[in-house]
């Protein structure tokens, strides 16, 4: 801080207001609970399920096998030239939010969003260690003490056992994970792994302990574009105001003027359970997430003072225009099932049945073949040319396969490979090509020396086993 | 200046350092800290930087620093521990007998390679980058070998070159320049290059042809075999197939015998460590002419 900073006037900073959020309970706690334990047990369980591919593949369910350039995910193997794949699941995980958002609104942020989660699990320590809301805001207002100190310290400790535990769990992903939980104890594994762990531990322990809402809020792009998304028609976290406001504290029997008061007690329990700090009653705006935990606080006061629970509540804006004027809204059912969802959702699956329909029909056999150029051919003693090609095969079936590679065309040549002769050639060469592994041929093409100066041909490829075959072109050059 | 005339800046908060030019005051703003803790470091570090690496230009040379690096060095170094990580691999090449090199495939995709990189070095000068030859250096590629085209042929041939002089056993042999020297006439010459490009289906036989059958059988048959299929004893080419080292037309033909065409190679064995020569005809072998050691067999027992 320099002297700069103690003029109001020029600093254009605003601090942060920490965020001690009210435990609570209620059914979109609950549902958090829920979707909290099933995010958590599939990011930490899945490296570890395994998956038979038999002798000569991983057996880890999903690897990405980065030193190998392989991708497993169960059944399916993905090679590097089939990444479009990958990009396919981007697209439907990006329409796939489109839906979501369009349905029900920032779902993803309130509920399943990593952020969300860490956040969330955070707090709830926070809380164990710490007490609840108005405790933790007398430890943070109370002078360092021993005893605040053995707090503070034990709350870091566990802040960052836990992200230590999340950042470790995640390059499980990119090895076999119990050969590297085993490395990485006894200091054997790679460096690049430390770094990894030590990377993403910093990373989880920063946005987790302490950044939290200012991630939402300042760094996520996310929020920017739901907003956008969002419609009339979507359902989000609202305070129905036409019901609450006025809002006071204060009995609501008064005869003379029995709509003095709305519903809102005023009792701002919304606000202290809100995880981002912010008063719903405002209206919306991008620091809600949607976690729904203030419809939760709200219900139960609702309860107490005997009114109809929902005075905050899941609605969509056209709804709350109608219930506002009095009508009742349109069935949920609706809200859901309208064009915009329909479209998004047909986009969403026929990406998907594309995916899937070339995922059944794709080639786990490939050939291509190399002219070598140097020389272009080679005049052969009786008159004959010869020509040069690397033809290489691309074995994708984890199981080694035995292949005959043939010519198609070129009247009167024959082929020979590595080993061969000109004198045993045939028309075709057999090679065993290892489980999973591209093979690289050399294979000589001698032709009768009289036609085209560049005669096209092509080589062909056929596993033994008769289940898959492939070819490609090629062109026999000979002297002009 | 007067201490007097500093004062405190009202709109920033900051002191001034009391100097003013018609009513212009310097804010004093000093350099952070860090900054000039960074400042002092790198100088630090730049003393002993040029304590310990190269850095004082002398009158010669520049000084050579306390650790005694240079580039040069270091280069020497990973060179070596490159040279110390192929060691084995070379001595493996070495100890093998070269016709059962085929039987060890990690040596023998060593030794195609090692070959490749020696061939780039030392000779593609004369039979070309792809060894494809040019006229009057052979193209490797193809089935026809003047000496032999086996593996220990091959070796054989690199080992000792094509006739080098004063070595005993390199590959040696001489034509006559039979018209250079006189011992046929231009006529003969003629009807010889017409049999010649007969007997290689490249003419129909005529009476020129005809009598030069005869000459060839009384003069060139002793190397090129009486059915002119050559003689890889002498390193004499087969005449009636379709390659020809210096050209197999009219005009390249009658050079040929008018002036007796033969190339020459050095011996590589007293260049190269034998590893290198051992890999080189490998490569040579692998091109795709390379003949198998029955064949060779065959050939001499004919």
């Amino acid at each position: 801080m320099n002297d700069l900073s103690t003029s109001e006037a020029t600093s254009l900073y605003a601090k942060r207001q920490p965020v001690y959020p009210k435990a609570v309970d209620g059914r979109f706690r609950r549902l958090k609970w829920l979707v909290m334990a099933v995010t958590l047990i599939i990011y930490y369980v899945t490296p570890w399920l395994r998956w038979d591919r038999g002798q000569y593949a991983p057996d880890q369910a999903v690897l990405i096998d980065l030193a190998h350039r392989r991708f497993y995910f169960g059944p399916i193997e993905i090679w590097p030239h089939e990444f479009y794949y990958v990009a396919g699941l981007l697209i439907m995980a990006g329409v796939g939010l489109f839906l979501l958002t369009s349905v029900v609104g920032r779902a993803w942020c309130g509920y399943a969003c990593p952020q969300t989660v860490w956040t969330d699990l955070f707090q709830h320590i926070e809380r164990f260690i710490d007490g609840d809301r108005n405790a933790q805001m007398r430890l943070a207002q109370a002078p360092w003490s021993v005893g605040k100190l053995a707090r503070r310290t034990g709350k870091y400790a566990v802040f960052l056992l836990l992200s230590l535990l999340t950042g470790g769990a995640w390059i499980f992903y990119f090895a076999d994970a119990p050969t590297l939980a085993g490395r990485f104890i006894a200091g054997e594994a790679s460096s690049i792994a430390y770094a990894t762990v030590a990377l993403l531990t910093a990373t989880t322990f920063i946005f987790g302990g302490f950044m939290r809402e200012q991630v939402c809020i300042y760094m996520c792009p996310w929020p920017r574009i739901q907003t956008a998304m969002l419609d009339e028609k979507s359902l989000i976290v609202t305070y129905k105001d036409w019901r609450g406001e006025p809002r006071g504290k204060g009995r609501r029997t008064n005869v003379a003027a029995p709509k003095a008061l709305g519903d809102c007690i005023d009792c701002d329990a919304c606000v202290a359970v809100c995880p981002t700090g912010i008063d719903i009653r405002n209206g919306p705006q991008i620091g809600c997430i949607t976690c729904a935990l203030c419809i939760d606080a709200c219900d139960s006061v609702m309860g107490k003072i005997g009114k109809p629970r929902g005075l905050i509540d899941y609605a969509t804006l056209d709804d709350c225009k109608i219930e506002a004027k009095g009508g009742t809204p349109k069935p949920i059912m609706k809200t859901i099932l309208r064009p915009r969802t329909l479209v998004y959702f047909a986009l969403w699956s026929s990406i998907g049945l594309a995916m899937l329909a070339v995922l059944a029909d794709r080639a786990r056999l490939d050939i291509s073949a190399q002219h070598q150029r140097n020389p272009a051919w080679v005049q052969l003693s009786d008159g004959h040319v010869r020509n040069n090609f690397t033809v290489k095969l691309r074995n994708m079936e984890a199981r080694p396969r035995e292949m005959s590679v043939s010519l198609n065309g070129l009247p009167g040549a024959v082929m020979w490979g590595e080993g061969g002769s000109r004198e045993t050639a045939k028309r075709s060469v057999r090679t065993t090509v290892p489980a999973d592994a591209l093979a690289k041929l050399p294979i000589f093409v001698a032709a009768p020396g009289s036609g085209e100066e560049r005669q096209s041909f092509a080589f062909s490829v056929r596993s033994i086993d008769g289940l898959e075959s492939d070819s490609t072109k090629a062109v026999f050059e000979r002297p002009n | 200046m007067a201490d007097e005339k500093k004062r405190i800046d009202q709109p920033t908060g900051t002191e001034t350092v009391g100097h003013e030019w018609d009513g212009i005051e310097e804010l004093n703003t000093p350099l952070p800290r860090w900054w000039l803790w960074t400042l002092y470091a790198t100088i630090i570090w730049a003393i002993a930087y040029t304590i310990f690496y190269p850095a004082w230009p002398m009158v010669s040379k520049a000084t050579a620093g306390a650790l005694n690096w240079s580039s040069r060095g270091q280069l020497e170094q990973q060179l070596a521990a490159e040279r110390a990580n192929r060691a084995p691999i070379l001595r493996a090449i070495a100890a093998t007998p070269i016709d059962q090199l085929a039987a060890k495939p990690e040596l023998m995709q060593a030794a195609v390679e090692g070959g490749r990189a020696a061939f780039r070095v030392n000779c593609v000068q004369c039979h070309g980058s792809g060894a494809a030859g040019s006229k009057g250096y052979p193209n490797l590629n193809d089935d026809d070998w003047l000496w032999g085209g086996d593996i220990n042929a091959i070796h054989y041939t690199i080992e000792h070159g094509v006739r080098n002089p004063g070595h005993g056993q390199t590959r040696m042999s001489q034509m006559p320049a039979f018209g250079r020297d006189a011992l046929l006439q231009p006529a003969e010459i003629d009807d010889l290059t017409a049999y010649v490009r007969t007997i290689s289906r490249q003419r129909p036989l005529d009476n020129s042809a005809k009598r030069g059958a005869a000459l060839f059988q009384a003069n060139c048959a002793a190397c090129h075999g009486a059915d002119a299929k050559g003689n890889r004893q002498f390193g004499a080419p087969n005449l009636t197939d379709a390659i020809w080292l210096y050209g197999g037309d009219d005009d390249s033909v009658r050079k040929s015998i008018h002036d007796a065409r033969f190339g020459v190679m050095p011996r590589w064995g007293e260049k190269l460590d034998p590893a290198t020569v051992k890999m080189l005809a490998v490569y040579v072998h692998s091109l795709g002419g390379g003949e198998r050691e029955t064949l060779q067999i065959a050939q001499t027992g004919k």
